[in-house]
């Protein structure tokens, strides 16, 4: 920079290895994304390109025969995933954000409990407790009982279970801890000097909540929304115990493919065409929120 | 800084007629005042938070309670800098915020140019805030930033823009619209609080140490653009800090508060030349505080003997009434240093003593000067008579200090126990 560029020492060996620290740090991670995650992709990049079956072998033969299939044979189970997806991600914020921002605000010394109470369901197994919404949904369950017979307010033959209804519930109960702890985060983290700056400023409670509490914590409900349509889209647990053949989403199709008939090309090019879809939503929704926004 | 004995006298006895710097004042006109604080209290913690009435006896005081804020009586003028200063933990914060309507006051009355705002909610008092921190909104635009408060009051447009840039340009960041409170300097951030604040036209402005972030060369001049600004707006400035320094540069009145009270109120000489606490005496600038009994009056002077039965002079209209021992004070550029066997001019005061200590500090030196009768003072020299080594006075020398009875000032001896309330703080 200036004149004083004499020679400068020659770095210690300490040094160079304190310089590589970054890389040495990532090396077991980036070692286990290349061998779980890329290795595996490409291998399905293959496998969605090739023909064949289970019997005879697959071979790469080029054909995009999978993709085309994948994208005219399944409109329906494609348009459940997105709409299911979409709506639990929807009903998991509108319910999720009042939660979060109860134990952030008003959590007080009770903040750990709630929180500690927002992921106890994972301590049952997915399967179990989706299964319990069966029972919860049943014709006769507590649920609709207590409407059919003891209100008298829905007519006897009401049901929900095997409905869109049915597994729309289960992927937003399933998936609600995803919205609430990175929402929560968010929220907790406003200095509070800042609601106060708003108050001072004329700012009602509702207006420093539109103004300033929502849109510092919109990092969150971004995060929150990510991590709840990701699984939500693809999942097939839920339409697999909640549904019917009716409201099978994609993820049942890619299962279905994998597991019972074996047609490992035409999974490969839905789980492919899968992974695009989401990518492509969230960049669209990461544009509509504003990137600024997320990072300031 | 030393004024002249009888100027000083004047303007004190000025100020404590109540009439502030002389401009036409009317005692009768109730938006003279800006803010009214009566009885105002506040107690944290224990079963009183949040509830509007006081329901604690005085003097009881309830184990896991603290009295913050204990019946301030105060009332700042229109259009004046005040400031609320005190060392840390003596409840300015907390005046300043129940002020602001951010912490409701366990008792007492908040009136805001004559209206009782007491139970308003922050958003609906006509006041704002510069906020210790700044408290700037990290998502939102410089612009974004100075015009929230004018968004919330449905200003149009057009005007916002205009005093927007308006305000900008007046604390000299023209330009900065669209930068966002993360691209700014501590400075820069400062300005941009003041302007969101100032750009409301509040009734009142409050400033809560707001340059206490800053490096103390722009935190000097962050003080002389502050009062520029001040007088520029006209609007009435409170100014929280426990810096006397920066209180005595900008203020027009200062009250010094100690453990949830204020001691004194006044301008910043009266403060200063005359303190009437042993706190007040400590906490702004440097006092020599002698402890003496009363020996009746001499010509319109009071007479104490120290100790070692030196009598020394105090004007009597500057005695308070106090009959039992006091502290005479006297500040440490208003005594003199002479020859051990010099002349001194009759009138004085006068003690003997012997240089322990001297500092050179370019404008004046400073000496530590022990008491032939015990105990020591420090003394402040302006550097012109004496300036080169040579000519300075070095430790060992026997030495006369000397100075206008009209410099001393008196105040209680309470002794042991405003020493403890001192080692309270630190
Ligand atoms: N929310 C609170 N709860 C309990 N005590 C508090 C609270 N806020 C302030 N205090 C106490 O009240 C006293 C005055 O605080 P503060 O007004 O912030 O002082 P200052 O601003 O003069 O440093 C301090 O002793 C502080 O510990
Ligand atoms: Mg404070």
């Amino acid at each position: 920079m200036t004149a004083v560029v004499a020679t400068p020492p020659r770095p210690s060996v300490l040094r160079r290895i304190a310089r590589l620290a970054p890389y040495i740090l990532l090396t077991p991670g980036l070692l286990w994304l290349l061998y779980f995650f890329i290795w595996p992709l490409a291998q399905m990049t293959l496998m969605s390109v090739s023909s064949g079956t289970l019997d005879t072998g697959f071979h790469v033969t080029g054909t995009l025969k999978s993709f085309s299939d994948a994208l005219t044979k399944f409109g329906t189970q494609w348009g459940n995933s997105l709409l299911y997806g979409g709506t639990s991600t929807v009903l998991d914020f509108l319910i999720g954000f009042p939660v979060a921002y109860t134990i952030a605000f008003k959590g007080g010394r009770y903040k750990n409990l709630l929180l500690f109470m927002v992921i106890a369901p994972f301590f049952t197994s997915f399967l179990i407790r989706t299964i319990s919404w069966q029972i919860l949904l049943g014709d006769e369950g507590p649920i609709l009982a207590f409407l059919k017979h003891t209100l008298g307010i829905v007519p006897v033959d009401f049901s929900i279970l095997y409905s869109p209804v049915a597994v729309i519930s289960g992927l937003t109960y399933n998936f609600l801890p995803f919205m609430i702890l990175p929402m929560y985060v968010a929220l907790e983290k406003i200095d509070f000097r800042l609601l106060e700056a708003a108050g001072d400023l004329y700012g009602s409670s509702w207006q420093t909540f539109r103004r300033v509490t929502f849109p510092l914590a919109l990092p969150g409900v971004f995060a929150g929304s990510i991590l709840t349509f990701i699984p939500a889209m693809g999942d097939y647990v839920n339409a697999e115990l909640l549904g019917s053949p009716k409201t099978r989403m994609i993820g049942n199709v890619i299962q279905g493919r994998f597991l019972q008939s074996t047609d490992y090309p035409s999974a490969s090019a839905l789980s492919l065409l899968l992974m695009l879809g989401i990518l492509i939503a969230v960049g669209i929704y990461a544009r509509a929120l504003g990137t600024e926004e997320l990072t300031g | 800084m030393p004024i002249l004995a009888a100027t000083g006298r004047d303007r004190i006895a000025r100020s404590e007629g109540g009439s502030g710097s002389g401009e036409e004042e009317n005692p009768a006109r109730v938006t003279d005042v800006a803010v009214r604080l009566v009885q105002l209290t506040k107690r944290f913690g224990g079963d009183t938070t949040g509830k509007r009435v006081a329901t604690y006896v005085d003097g009881a005081k309830a184990d896991d309670t603290f009295l913050a804020v204990d019946h301030i009586d105060l009332e700042v003028r229109d259009g004046e800098f005040f400031s609320l200063l005190g060392p840390s933990g003596c409840g300015k914060t907390t005046t300043l915020r129940m002020i602001g309507g951010f912490e409701q006051p366990t008792s007492g009355l908040i009136e805001l140019k004559g209206e009782d705002v007491s139970w308003l909610p922050a958003y609906q008092r006509n006041v704002n805030t510069v906020f210790q921190n700044y408290a700037l909104f990290p998502h939102l635009t410089v612009f974004e930033n100075v015009a929230f408060g004018l968004r919330r009051r449905k200003v149009a447009d057009a005007d916002i823009k205009q005093r927007v840039g308006d305000m900008l340009e007046l604390v000299e960041l023209p330009g900065y619209e669209r930068r966002k409170p993360g691209q700014l300097s501590g400075g820069q951030a400062q300005r941009v609080a003041l302007a969101r604040a100032l750009v409301n036209k509040p009734a009142v402005l409050l400033l809560d140490e707001p340059l206490g972030a800053l490096d103390l060369k722009l935190r000097k001049q962050m003080q002389v653009e502050l009062k520029r600004i001040q007088q520029e707006v006209r609007i009435t400035f409170i100014y929280v800090t426990h810096d006397q320094e920066e209180a005595m540069t900008m203020s027009d009145r200062i009250a010094v508060m100690n453990k949830g009270k204020y001691e004194q109120l006044g301008d910043p000489e009266v403060l200063y030349e005359r303190p009437q606490t042993r706190f007040v005496a400590g906490f702004l600038g440097v006092s020599n505080l002698l402890r003496a009994t009363p020996d009746g009056p001499v010509d319109g002077y009071a007479v104490y003997r120290l100790a070692d039965a030196t009598a020394v002079r105090v004007p009597q209209q500057l005695v308070q009434g106090e009959s039992g021992p006091v502290a005479i004070g006297v500040r440490p550029e208003k005594i003199r240093l002479s020859e051990a066997k010099a002349d001194v001019a009759p009138g004085l005061n006068r003690l003997a003593g012997v240089i322990s200590d001297a500092s050179y500090l370019g404008v004046s030196t400073q000496y530590i000067v022990s008491l032939a009768g015990g105990g020591s003072v420090t003394v402040y020299e302006q550097n012109v008579e004496r300036a080169t080594k040579s000519e300075l006075w070095t430790a060992g020398e026997s030495v006369q200090l000397t100075w206008v009875p009209e410099h001393s000032f008196v105040v209680a001896d309470e002794g042991s126990a405003s020493n403890a309330a001192q080692e309270d703080l630190s």
